[in-house]
């Protein structure tokens, strides 16, 4: 069974068709990573999973239900989608409290809270990113962008999502953060049965976390498979790139 | 700025002093004055200024002074209807446009333009006359007047947070267009909008003066600070005071308005950009004047281009203490060496290469023991030839280019700049020199590329612009601040090879800063580790991972996840004993 599944979408900003026709496959309980250069048409995927644009064509598809378009059943079908947004710095509201922007997210999981369940879970939600519950009441200024980044995860989570989508989430992130985070996320894939769309540009980190890969070019998927079948063997001159120009630790970078 | 700190500065004392003068006059003046200002004393009449009464007196003997503190009760009130009905008004307006479907909102701000393009007097007159003058009908016109503009404000502010990720997060788990309204951006545009409407009620009192003085507001016997001005500038000539007295209550009010909007002015952010200025000004000099930069002469064998000793970098903070973010850090540049400065967020290396280039603002208190830029001594002012010689030799590359490039100008004019000022250069030379620098970096059809703005330039091809921009000059030393940090990782490549041919073909010495150390270590000859304002450890780049011994060098290398990781295993995070001082929460996993 499949946590989501994209069918032949295409997404168009005017005349500029920026997602051509991609089908994805998040299978439950893996992660799916998907490289590309900006502009390339990531985050527009992303976008248009969970509703904040308007797919031009093609079908989302959360737990086997149609999650794309209007209508009840769709609405729901969204709110088991979460995602992860890059920048912690503007991803949160700076003149609420983490945890209110936590209780506020609490809605998408579908259930009604009392008072007092909603603050037992956003703390619940706090100690499962590993912060301090009792810094709820602080707003995102107290804290760092690798904290930020746990309490956006926080609340992705309060969804009680079944697909958590990560759009570049540690690009922003310094590594040593990059690390701690990256661990946070498997670490609650396999605690939460979380099934993950990953983003980034960073084939290194992507490689990492990422159980099948789909290269994307000029918004169409250009290769995919398994992590490492594929790196190992690349079919694309594009894939071969941008292994390529990944920076290794002591070796000298030919020039261009 | 706290609460605090905005009240105790000068704007603050003025506008709380002036707040409560006031209203005590609006609360208190009619009962303590009224007697002396309504009751007609025929033979009093006429007076001219005396101590009794210090405007004089009218046409049936009431003491002017009287009137114009009894009238501050109206005369603010008015306003501060006037105000509300503006503030309301446009707030919903501009709300309500932000959410409405794409076509709708473009015909709502249309008309929003269109009654903005109407002369806001027009406007009250039309409703006076259509109301009959009264001091309610000004007050309504008034406000309902300044609603376009209060709305455009609104409108504005409101799309600009609309389009954060934070409310993006919360249309993504189910919030309705209305909570988004209420929850993220009235909160978050209210500060700017209460500044403006303090500001705007200064203008509506002067407008409220003016209407009485016309006649159009306030009606006898009724009266406020307008309708005593109308009354007094009839005598001008004979009682100056029975005019200037309501005009000097109009002016302090307004003041007041103003101080008052100054002090809820958020002035945070404005030290940041004080230094962007400065770095601006020093990559793209606008100084006309002063000596061509001449040829300096080649450096002695073993000299170097650069070198700072003993640097330390405190800044002032909130409560008058300070902080030193760099620590006593030495740095000696060779010429054409490539030297890598590697460290997180917070570890002083940014701050390092900013004093190298001499490029700190004002609020930075900066110690050395010595620091030259071929063989310019730094620690003194610095001559106009000296500016000259670092506005050639010194290439900076930031990590933004799109904030470090001027939006304004066209790339040919800020490539222009450095041969055209400093190297003396007649325009037509000038600008083949910078297409030639702009071909160097790899930009095809260098000439067209010229006259554009850096707006039609992508990510990428700003970053080659602004290493174009260096190599403009005769750069002796070129620093790049995190150039490839937004950029991906083939952009990355082909950016850094720019990057390195520029280095081969003039020889520069480069200051490489990043976060990715492997980066670093594939593009520099000698790597720097720097943490907590300290250089921890220097490297051999090519030997870094066989020849690092301190602890953080090595954790900085076993977190970066590579193309080898072991996917099975948790990546090692750097030991919270081991962590930056600003990054010790973080990794306490």
């Amino acid at each position: 069974m499949n946590a989501l599944e994209i069918d032949r979408l295409s997404v168009r900003y005017g005349r500029t068709t920026v997602v051509d026709d991609v089908s994805l496959v998040v299978p439950a309980g893996r992660t799916l990573g998907l490289v590309g250069e900006s502009g390339s048409g990531k985050s527009t995927i992303a976008a248009a999973a969970v509703g904040l644009v308007a797919p031009a064509a093609g079908e989302v598809r959360v737990g086997g239900v149609v999650a794309s378009g209007g209508g009840k059943a769709a609405r729901e079908a969204r709110r088991r989608l979460q995602l992860v947004f890059q920048d912690p710095f503007s991803a949160l509201d700076p003149r609420m409290s983490i945890g209110d922007s936590i209780a506020e997210a609490l809605r998408a999981s579908g259930r009604a809270f009392s008072r007092d369940a909603r603050v037992a879970r956003v703390r619940e939600l706090l100690t499962l990113v590993h912060l301090d519950p009792d810094r709820a009441g602080d707003t995102p200024a107290a804290f760092s962008g690798g904290q930020r980044q746990r309490v956006t995860i926080a609340r992705a989570l309060a969804g009680e999502p079944s697909v958590l989508i990560a759009d570049e989430i540690t690009s922003a992130l310094d590594v040593s953060v990059q690390g701690a985070i990256l661990n946070l996320l498997r670490e609650l894939q396999e605690n939460l049965g979380l099934s993950m769309l990953f983003i980034s540009h960073n084939l290194a980190v992507v490689r990492y976390i990422s159980d099948e890969i789909a290269v994307m070019r000029h918004g169409r998927i250009v290769e995919s498979g398994p992590t490492e079948q594929l790196l190992a063997a690349p079919t694309e001159p594009y894939t071969l790139d941008l292994l390529d120009a990944v920076p290794v630790l002591g070796v000298r970078m030919a020039a261009e | 700025m706290t609460w605090r700190s905005r009240l105790v500065s000068p704007a603050g004392i003025a506008a709380a002093v002036g707040v409560l003068l006031f209203l005590f006059l609006a609360i208190a003046g009619p009962a303590l004055f009224v007697a002396a200002a309504e009751t007609s004393n025929v033979p009093a009449r006429l007076l001219p200024p005396s101590l009794a009464h210090p405007f004089g007196t009218d046409d049936l003997g009431r003491d002017i002074f009287a009137r114009v503190l009894v009238a501050a009760r109206v005369s603010l009130l008015l306003t501060l209807g006037a105000t509300v009905v503006s503030t309301v008004g446009g707030i919903a307006y501009g709300l309500i446009a932000v959410i409405l479907p794409r076509h709708v909102r473009r015909l709502a701000t249309g008309f929003l333009d269109v009654l903005l393009a109407f002369p806001w007097l027009l406007m009250v007159l039309f409703f006076t006359v259509i109301w009959s003058a009264s001091a309610m009908t000004a007050m309504f016109a008034i406000g309902i007047a300044g609603i376009p503009f209060m709305a455009r404000l609104v409108y504005n502010l409101a799309s600009s947070v609309s389009g954060r990720d934070y409310v993006r997060a919360a249309r993504v788990v189910g919030v309705g267009p209305f909570g988004i309204l209420v929850r993220h951006i009235l909160p978050n545009i209210a500060n700017p909008l209460f500044v403006n409407a303090a500001a705007t009620a200064s203008v509506t009192l002067l407008s409220f003066a003016g209407l009485s003085f016309l006649g159009l507001g306030v009606q006898a016997p009724e009266y406020d600070w307008g309708r005593l001005l109308q009354d007094g500038v009839t005598r001008i000539y004979v009682n100056p005071l029975a005019a200037i007295g309501p005009g000097i209550a109009v002016v302090l009010a307004g003041l007041v308005f103003t101080f008052v909007s100054e002090t809820l002015a958020d002035t945070r952010g404005g030290g940041r950009s004080a230094v962007a200025r400065r770095a601006l000004g020093a990559v793209a000099p606008t100084r006309r004047s002063g000596a061509a930069a001449i040829a300096r002469p080649a450096l002695a064998a073993g000299e170097p281009v650069a070198e700072i000793a003993d640097l330390r970098v405190a800044f002032g903070t909130a409560d008058g203490g300070e902080v030193e973010r760099v620590r006593g850090v030495g740095l000696r540049i060779l010429p054409g060496e490539v030297v890598g400065i590697v460290g997180e967020s917070g570890s002083g290396k940014s701050l390092t290469a900013m004093a190298l280039a001499g490029l700190l603002g004002a609020d930075a208190r900066i110690t050395t023991s010595s620091h030259t830029f071929d063989g310019i001594d730094m620690t003194r002012p610095l001559t106009a030839a000296d500016r000259s010689t670092l506005g050639v030799e010194l290439g900076m590359v930031f990590q933004d280019p799109l904030t470090s490039l001027n939006p304004a100008l066209t790339i040919g004019r800020q490539l222009t700049e450095v041969p055209e000022v400093h190297l003396k250069m007649p325009r037509a030379k000038a600008r083949e020199h910078a297409a030639a620098a702009l071909e160097a970096v790899g930009i095809a059809d260098a000439r067209r590329r010229l006259s554009q703005y850096p707006h039609q330039f992508s990510g990428g091809m700003r970053q080659r612009a602004m290493i174009g921009q260096a190599l403009t000059g005769r750069p002796k030393l070129i620093i790049a601040d995190e150039p490839t940090t937004a950029l991906d990782v083939t952009v990355q490549r082909q950016v850094m090879g720019v990057l390195r041919r520029a280095q081969r073909d003039t020889g520069a010495a480069i200051v490489f800063i990043s976060h990715d150390i492997a980066l670093v270590s594939a593009f520099c000859d000698r790597v720097l580790v720097m943490k907590d304002g300290l250089i921890v450890e220097e490297l051999d780049a090519q030997r870094l991972r066989e020849d690092a011994t301190h602890p953080y060098s090595r954790a900085l290398i076993a977190c970066l996840p590579d193309m080898t990781s072991d996917r099975t295993q948790p990546l090692p995070v750097i030991p919270p004993e081991l962590a930056a001082a600003a990054l010790a929460e973080e990794v306490g996993v």
